[in-house]
């Protein structure tokens, strides 16, 4: 590599911290989304970069459906002490309980859908004008149009015909009374680079994603764990298998692929020769051909 | 494989065209070939297909975006892709080629290093051709590729190619353009997308993914003007870093190095580089585009906004700035009306004084009458800030040479500029 010239990496790096440190800039209280999932995980080492020495000088937002994986949970408040940062719990729970939504029937309910009522109410008690995620441009076809400053209106939601345009490097978080704006620092990140920066630079992350002895059910093509949230199906059986999750959202809808991969190199070379996108496993995903643009008009993350 | 210690370089590049051009059909092509998409999108590719009763895979297909826009059979909005090759990661930002969407094609183009225009071998230059490289000269992309589409419709003719090329050439002769390419190409059966085809040999440069793994963009960042806007103050508050002052942001130009001597504008205090560093870790410099924190040696009051330059080499404070503006809004521009501007890490006002002149996009012409100044439309205008911007003009800085104007009311952004 020629001298003064970055790695597509530490371009993206580059990138991603001055979109954080803007947001640090032009907004009174930002917040970030945290899954626990390593894109959010990614977000947060690079907020750690971007303002180090001092501390991260965003809140951290989790909405929890309670329907996470027990892991995730105990690796969010392992982060979280250590990086002496403020989290607020947005839970699923109470907005099912106050009426705001109501949980799903059926064979194939979960709760992904309720998660958008329920980080919408938590971005009004907190009064967050912008809440920082880590969306990819390169996860779904309705995301590849996200800008790094997406603006929702005083209802949350996603007008993509009404974005404002990007130009340079110059970001514009204006905003009205009531509205708020999702912020994407790693929009320009494919999964490989996330799984090579993790690599390159140590980060942990749950171990959710390294291959581990679970109880599966085989439902659509893929392995779903089996947990208290389930209800097995006539025909269904519950099976051991050495299984690895690609990505982590709720435990009743977040499927694992059989792999044998226990260290990051290994998950990256697994990535690299992956020839299944990396949201095939997710049946929120496939409940339509426009579910991802459905829910992000409607506020999801 | 020892992927994590592999090192790409990123090429950001715009394409832009109608739906018939065959714009999609490439894009996809490049994905497809360089084994970008997966098993499971290309299954649903071909459940498509079938249901239209096409008999080849529809690659178009690959970069389809929203619902109305699948409807419409059209693009839109910018759509960003990616896909890498083992020497580079490639960026395509996407945009849609009418003139009613001349804002999507400079958005684009803002942030690209290359413009990759589609030529139909039958059609020739079209009007399209002429408006997508005028915004490439506009906004100053440093290398052009145009791509002779459909040659298998011309019987993979030489002699049709070199007509397009003179065509083209006569009309670029009036444009600012650095490097322009020409390649013969049939995005539908792949002639020289990937590889080399065999149906021009008469054709002796490289296939378009050659040209774009290879193509040197090392010059495409300026080196030599160092400015560095501060972004945020860095204040820990702790035991620590008792009295730590970080100043973060992100190079614009130039490159700094520790113990360099340098100056902060507007108040033109100095102070040497104590170090440089991102995030734990110290740097010996720091070069475009680059995100750092700089320490300075003296304690001088410095917020965001600032700029850290060399003393002998500074940005001109300008209140009267002359640029061009691309209109970028639904609302006309009112006369005298006075906007935020937002220019490297400052905020201002700006008023609008005097429009020069339109541009008209397809003909390059200077229009001094017009009615009003809507959406798409590009003016050349003279402006009063309220306070003054460091600026240098766009074709030597790009980072310090841009701004975008902002209507107070409804907080939109309404014009991207250009400093002459």
């Amino acid at each position: 590599m020629r001298k003064y010239a970055l790695s597509h990496l530490q371009e993206l790096e580059a990138e991603a911290i001055y979109i954080l440190r803007e947001t640090a800039a032009q907004f009174e209280n930002p917040a970030i989304l945290f899954s626990g999932g390593k894109d959010s995980i990614l977000v947060t080492a690079l907020a750690r970069k971007a303002f180090y020495p001092a501390k991260i000088p965003f809140t951290f937002l989790h909405v929890d459906t309670g329907h996470n994986f027990p892991e995730t949970i105990a690796f969010r408040d392992q982060l979280m002490e250590q990086l002496g940062a403020k989290l607020v719990v947005g839970l699923v729970e109470d907005s099912i309980k106050s009426g705001s939504v109501k949980e799903e029937t059926g064979i194939d309910a979960n709760r992904n859908k309720l998660q958008t009522t329920t980080l919408l109410e938590a971005i009004e008690e907190h009064q967050f004008d912008a809440c920082i995620g880590g969306g990819r441009r390169d996860e779904e076809k309705a995301r590849a149009k996200e800008r790094f400053f997406s603006h929702r209106d005083d209802f949350g939601q996603w007008n993509p015909k009404n974005q404002r345009p990007e130009l340079w490097n110059l970001l514009n978080g204006k905003l009205n009374m009531g509205e708020n704006f999702r912020v994407f620092p790693i929009s320009n990140w494919t999964e490989l680079d996330v799984w090579q920066y993790l690599t390159l630079n140590n980060i942990a992350i749950p171990s959710l994603y390294f291959a581990h002895e679970r109880q599966v059910i085989r439902r659509q093509g893929t392995w779903i764990p089996n947990s208290e949230f389930i209800s097995l199906r006539p025909k269904e059986e519950v099976v051991t298998k050495k299984i690895r999750f690609r990505t982590l959202g709720d435990i009743t809808i977040t499927g694992g692929s059989e792999s044998e991969a226990d260290t990051l190199e290994l998950i990256l070379e697994e990535v690299a020769i992956a020839r299944q996108t990396e949201r095939g496993n997710r049946s929120d995903d496939k409940r339509s051909e426009t579910a991802m643009e459905d829910r992000k008009k409607e506020g999801y993350f | 494989m020892g992927l994590q210690h592999e090192e790409k370089e990123i090429l950001r590049f715009t394409t832009a065209g109608s739906v018939d051009d065959g714009k999609s059909t490439l894009i996809g092509r490049l994905l497809f070939d360089s084994k970008s998409i997966y098993e499971d999108q290309i299954d649903n590719l071909q459940k498509i297909s079938e249901k239209k009763g096409i008999s080849h895979l529809e690659l178009a297909h690959l970069t389809d975006g929203l619902k109305d826009e699948r409807e419409q059979g059209i693009t839109i909005d910018v759509a960003y892709r990616y896909f890498a090759t083992p020497k580079r990661k490639f960026i395509i930002a996407d945009t849609p080629g009418h003139v009613q969407y001349t804002r999507n094609m400079i958005t684009g183009a803002s942030t690209a290093n290359l413009a990759l225009i589609l030529v139909d071998a039958r059609k020739g230059v079209i009007e399209q051709t002429k408006r997508h490289s005028f915004i490439a000269s506009l906004l100053q992309i440093q290398h052009i590729v145009v791509c002779v589409n459909k040659m298998d419709l011309v019987d993979y003719g030489e002699e049709r190619f070199n007509e397009i090329i003179e065509e083209y050439k006569s009309f670029a002769s009036k444009l600012r353009i650095n490097d322009v390419r020409f390649i013969p190409i049939s995005a539908l059966n792949g002639d020289n997308v990937v590889d080399k085809s065999a149906n021009m040999p008469w054709f002796s440069g490289d296939s378009l993914l050659g040209t774009l793994e290879n193509i040197h963009i090392s010059s495409d960042h300026n080196l030599v003007d160092c400015r560095f806007p501060v972004q945020n103050v860095i204040r820990p508050f702790s035991d620590e870093f008792h009295d730590y002052r970080g100043y973060a942001g992100r190079v614009t130009s130039g490159i700094f190095k520790k113990g360099d001597e340098v100056m902060v504008l507007p108040s033109g205090f100095k102070s040497k580089i104590q170090s440089i560093v991102l995030g734990e870790e110290e740097l010996e410099e720091a070069f475009p585009p680059q995100s750092v924190t700089i320490n300075l040696e003296d304690e001088i009051d410095i917020s965001r906004g600032d700029m850290i330059v060399r003393e002998h080499n500074q940005p001109e404070p300008q209140q009267d700035v002359e640029a061009m503006l691309c209109w970028m809004n639904s609302d006309v521009m009112s006369p005298r009306a006075k906007y935020a501007i937002k220019h490297t890490s400052v905020e201002a006002r700006a008023m609008i004084k005097e429009v020069l002149y339109k541009v008209d996009i397809n003909t390059l012409h200077r229009q001094e009458e017009y009615d009003t100044i809507g959406m798409n439309d590009i003016i050349r205008v003279k402006m009063r800030t309220t306070k003054p911007l460091l600026v240098d003009e766009y074709n030597q800085n790009k980072g310090t040479g841009s701004f975008i104007l902002i209507d107070e009311s409804t907080n939109e952004t309404v014009a991207a500029g250009m400093v002459i």
